[in-house]
């Protein structure tokens, strides 16, 4: 009988090292607006964090030293809320025990996000908040992983003062703190430019029928109109525009035209530029990770949908954090810190280099915008890159009128 | 001056549709008291008719317009028995809840179908111009039909038995039953009327803006804005607060910021409710003398 049992008591010596040593796991907790105004924007972002942290794990998990780390994520639905985002990344920290964080989406969450995650001393790596302010704050666990919100009308300003540089400008921006900060610095931008800026006005977030700013817009003679906010007012903004006739030369509307969902505005989609974080067709060569052609033909053979600027900022988060991981050989905090300090690299999103002057401590420094316009290419609405000039697949339509 | 002009007509046109929204509203409180907190979720839910007709047979944005009554009627009569019916002559606050729990469920419901993605209804018809202005066709479309959408509520109540019906138990409900009226009935049809006028709204206005699933908000608050300058239960009242809303912004808009064009309407909101506590026009939908 004795014999008998040692058969299986042996199996069960040999197979226990496979039960009893747990994956290594690092936990990264985020929140993501699943409901809400910022939904479409925010689910984009995790669908990149998400092909992200899938990769990593199909390939054994993030190299650590001598251990690798399966990536688990804890996610919650902020419903867009700031007053979530403060709950959810406290419990995130406390409760779930998450390692490390990735940012909510839009500026005015990140800023909230922010503050919890610097009380903890967490870091926190941003794929979806542009506005600086929340970058000087003396942060040091904070990394932006986007440009900042002061350069996102820098290429639409320099690619209009190209084709006419006596340009007359309407900025017509939503009054939330990303579109503010965008439109402050792009009219110092604008003026350097030696642009006459013809009429300047915000416009509040929930605004449904914009035929009163677009008549003051006519009024004020602008040929040129840069701004919006974030997807439905954008989106609205250049279905009227189209529909009142404005006659504008050049339109630059802010997030919005980004979505391949765009073209469900046929004709008012025609012509409208975007300033983009990304696009699929920029030619930049990676030091490590997936080419663009190749971020983007995976992401869409996996996800079924086109990627934009807001799945690639998913994805670099997570694979900046995965570099500095592996160039850290620890997951301690403060090695992965000083990791990311140094971090200097061009991957498929572009070049990404943090700030480590103390008062701005984590703001990017090193990424740039492109611009991008819908043009009619075999009958059809395509988004081409038209400015910088390195980086365009088409010219930039101009005069739309 | 042609802008100052053009931003007056336009303000008109498009606050004619916001005075059709209301009149749901303020028909639905007139006639049962109740404060319909899934106006918002009806006018979203006649934006998506609309895009959804359109998708499925190829027809103009418009042709879905009677369809969209009939649907709101009934989905406003099935309101009714699900969330309202009970709560009649009880305290205000039961009513709101319950349709404000029927709101929730609504667009939780549709965000998981349809995302908070945005989606556009293409309707062409030719504008005027006047100097660089244009005035789009579908905005002059979409003010002819509310007038005769309103023209239509207008016989309706006036000049239809059933329409008295409405009116009786509007006045006086106990009075009501006593000569005969089925007022549990009245009070579905009031429902299903206030809930069609909501749904053909957001039709109207699905050809004039690109909407999701979250649009109806910021109509529901403008909605309540204008019942209250129309003068609750009134929905003429209602119609003619919406044109005069409209007319406002097309007033205050070329003169000052656009970001105080909301200031402006809130403070004639509070100046109304302080000096007219009935509304602007408070005549009320019941006619009905009170019992001695």
């Amino acid at each position: 009988m004795r014999k008998l049992l040692l058969i299986p008591a042996i199996g069960i010596c040999l197979a226990a090292p496979g039960f009893a040593a747990a994956e290594d796991t690092i936990t990264i907790g985020m929140t993501v607006s699943q409901t809400g105004p910022l939904n479409v924007d925010s689910v984009a972002q995790l669908r990149g964090a998400e092909f992200w942290r899938d990769e990593v794990n199909a390939a054994g998990g993030i190299k650590a030293g001598n251990k690798r780390y399966k990536v688990r994520f804890v996610t919650y639905d902020d419903q867009s809320v700031g007053g979530r985002v403060q709950q959810l990344y406290t419990r995130l920290i406390v409760q779930d025990k998450a390692q490390f964080l990735f940012g909510p989406y839009s500026s005015g969450l990140t800023a909230t996000a922010a503050v919890i995650s610097e009380q903890y001393g967490k870091i926190m790596l941003i794929g979806g908040g542009a506005e600086p302010k929340t970058y000087q704050l003396g942060n040091k666990y904070l990394f932006q992983c986007i440009t900042i919100a002061d350069y996102y009308l820098s290429g639409a300003i320099q690619a209009l003062k190209e084709k006419n540089p006596h340009a007359k400008v309407a900025f017509v921006y939503s009054d939330d703190p990303f579109s503010k900060a965008v439109v402050a610095a792009a009219h110092k931008q604008a003026v350097d430019a030696g642009f006459t800026i013809a009429l300047e006005e915000s416009y509040a977030p929930s605004t449904t029928d914009f035929s009163p700013i677009i008549n003051k817009i006519i009024s004020s003679g602008a040929d040129a109109f840069l701004g919006g906010g974030h997807y439905p007012d954008g989106a609205t903004l250049a279905r009227q525009l189209y529909d009142q006739k404005a006659g504008l030369k050049y339109v630059a509307i802010l997030v919005a035209p980004d979505s391949p969902k765009f073209t469900t505005l046929g004709p008012a989609a025609l012509g409208v530029t975007v300033p983009s974080q990304w696009e699929p067709q920029v030619k930049y060569k990676p030091d490590f990770g997936p080419t663009p052609e190749q971020f983007a033909k995976e992401t869409f053979a996996k996800t079924k949908v086109e990627a934009d600027y807001h799945t690639a900022s998913g994805y670099i988060t997570g694979l900046l954090l995965q570099h500095a991981i592996e160039q850290a050989g620890s997951i301690d905090p403060e090695k992965v810190k000083a990791a990311l300090d140094k971090t200097d690299v061009t991957t498929f999103f572009g070049h990404d280099q943090f700030s480590t002057d103390p008062k701005s401590h984590g703001m990017q420094i090193g990424h740039q915008m492109v611009l991008a316009q819908w043009q009619m290419k075999n009958g059809k609405l395509e988004k081409e890159m038209v400015w910088p000039d390195a980086a365009k697949t088409a010219d930039l339509n101009y005069p739309l009128h | 001056m042609i802008g100052l002009l053009a931003s007056i007509l336009d303000g008109v046109l498009v606050g004619a549709v916001y005075g059709l929204a209301a009149m749901g509203i303020t028909l639905i409180w007139g006639v049962m008291h109740v404060v319909n907190l899934t106006h918002g979720a009806m006018i979203v839910a006649g934006m998506f008719a609309v895009y959804l007709f359109v998708g499925a047979t190829g027809m103009p944005a418009y042709a879905a317009l009677a369809p969209v009554i009939v649907g709101g009627f009934l989905a406003g009569v099935a309101l009714y028995w699900v969330a309202i019916h009970r709560m009649i002559g009880q305290p205000p606050l039961m009513s709101l809840l319950a349709t404000f729990s029927v709101n929730l469920v609504l667009i939780g419901l549709g965000t998981d179908v349809w995302g908070t993605v945005l989606f556009n209804v293409p309707v062409s018809l030719p504008g005027f111009s006047l100097g660089r202005y244009t005035f789009p066709g579908t905005h002059l479309m979409a003010a002819a039909l509310t007038a005769v959408i309103a023209g239509a509520l207008y016989f309706f109540l006036y000049r239809t038995r059933a329409g008295k019906a409405v009116r009786a138990v509007a006045g006086n409900r106990e009075a009501a039953e006593l000569v005969g009226i089925p007022t549990t009935r009245i009070l579905a049809l009031s429902c299903g009327l206030g809930v069609a006028l909501a749904c053909v709204s957001g039709a109207l206005i699905a050809t004039l803006f690109p909407f999701t699933v979250l649009s109806g908000d910021a109509y529901q608050l403008k909605s309540f804005v204008v019942t209250v300058l129309g003068g609750m239960g009134n929905p003429t009242g209602a119609l003619v607060a919406g044109v005069a809303l409209g007319l406002l912004e097309g007033v205050a808009t070329p003169f000052m910021p656009v970001s105080w064009t909301l200031v402006i309407e809130f403070v004639l909101f509070v100046v109304v409710l302080i000096a007219f506590p009935g509304g602007l026009l408070s005549v009320r939908l019941r006619r009905g003398r009170k019992p001695g």
